[in-house]
């Protein structure tokens, strides 16, 4: 019963998804795709799980391994993010 | 299960989820843009701090030095990239988040623990989409950065050689969940599913060049979204499933308006190499 729940989920933050973008403005698509590509680093929290719970060595490998990609992926991509949107802004100001 | 500890890190994920769905939207405005990234930085940092407070999880040493060495590695490959080098700094951040799915779904199957039926399916699917994101997200990259030739890369019988993957994954795929105690205790299947998933996504980007590469970027994007939320719920993990899909759907929309904004179509991009327009997506 809690995967139909889930499901639910998916739907309602599937609907929303489409909503919030549906209207954006051509220069936000590379900020947006960054953007959002931080955030499907929310692995992350998946990968802690794996790395810190006390199984056997290679399944702590492979979680340790996912927590650095990981951590990659969400301090990289916010900052690209933002460098990206202080361009933006700057261009748009001058 | 449900003691008070689970019960802070659900609500939690409660306002994580709302705050970047708070984000994702003032992202959409140019004026907020910033503010949004911000916003949405904050609900990471928020689900990842509570997430630590987690029972299972015993040792932190591990954690801590991985969580270190990836945020000094991401700080530094995002200060040090050229403005002009962004787009490919993106899709090889966008692999490296893959890669990373890739792991979580194999450490899954590794730990063995509650393995159900939905749940080996579920974390088949994180280790393929997985899989496919990383490489093609590499391919994307090489490509763009002309370490490998940017044009469209096509050879006769594409179209049947990439068929032929999909069935063969799809073959893994119920060997994998029908007979879990051979793909388990043997690993070969587990191994052969990762090869044909990075096959698959080298095979997927080859075809695409020029101008489309930015709509198959974003594309790979959504995969890994898509991933996130399958591993979300091989791991019962709301703000995974929540974020993931938010990340999916906003990708694939986003997607289809790079393309409308280029007229063409999605499947004009993805199949452009192919001499027929055939096949179906994935």
């Amino acid at each position: 019963m809690a995967t139909i729940y889930l499901l639910f989920i998916v739907l309602l933050a599937a609907f929303l998804g489409f909503e919030l973008i549906r209207k954006v403005p051509a220069t936000l698509h590379t900020p947006l795709m960054s953007g959002s590509n931080a955030i499907s680093g929310i692995t992350l929290v998946g990968a802690l799980v794996a790395s810190g719970a006390d199984h056997d060595l290679l399944t702590t490998i492979l979680g340790t391994a996912a927590v650095t990609l990981a951590s990659i992926n969400v301090v990289g991509g916010y900052l690209v993010t933002d460098r990206m949107l202080g361009m933006f802004k700057k261009k748009n100001s001058n | 299960m449900t003691s008070n500890i689970d019960l802070v890190i659900n609500f939690t994920y409660v306002i994580s989820a709302a705050l970047f769905i708070f984000g994702l939207k003032l992202l959409g405005h140019p004026s907020s843009a910033r503010k949004g990234n911000l916003v949405s930085a904050v609900a990471m940092l928020l689900a990842i701090v509570v997430t630590l407070l987690d029972n299972n999880i015993v040792n932190f040493q591990w954690i801590a030095i991985a969580m270190l060495a990836g945020a000094v590695v991401g700080f530094f490959a995002a200060r040090l990239v050229a403005m002009t080098d962004m787009p490919e700094m993106v899709s090889l951040l966008n692999g490296v988040g893959g890669l990373a799915s890739v792991f979580v779904a194999w450490a899954t199957i590794q730990s063995g623990a509650g393995l159900t039926a939905f749940i080996l399916v579920v974390t088949f699917l994180a280790l393929l989409i997985g899989g496919v994101t990383f490489s093609g997200s590499i391919v994307a990259w090489a490509k763009l950065s002309e370490r490998i030739t940017g044009r469209a890369v096509t050879f006769s019988g594409q179209a049947i050689v990439n068929v032929i993957i999909v069935l063969a994954i799809i073959a893994t795929g119920y060997a994998f969940v029908a007979q879990p105690e051979i793909a388990l205790t043997s690993a070969q299947v587990l191994y052969v599913a990762l090869a044909l998933s990075l096959l698959f996504g080298i095979m997927l980007v080859l075809p695409i060049g020029g101008a489309d590469m930015p709509v198959v970027i974003s594309l790979l994007n959504s995969y890994s979204g898509l991933a996130a939320c399958a591993a979300g719920f091989a791991l019962q993990n709301n703000i995974l499933i929540v974020a993931g899909s938010l990340v999916g759907a906003s990708g694939i929309i986003l997607t289809n308006i790079m393309c409308k904004a280029m007229n063409r179509s999605l499947s004009n991009v993805l199949f452009s190499g192919f001499m027929p327009v055939h096949k179906s997506d994935m």
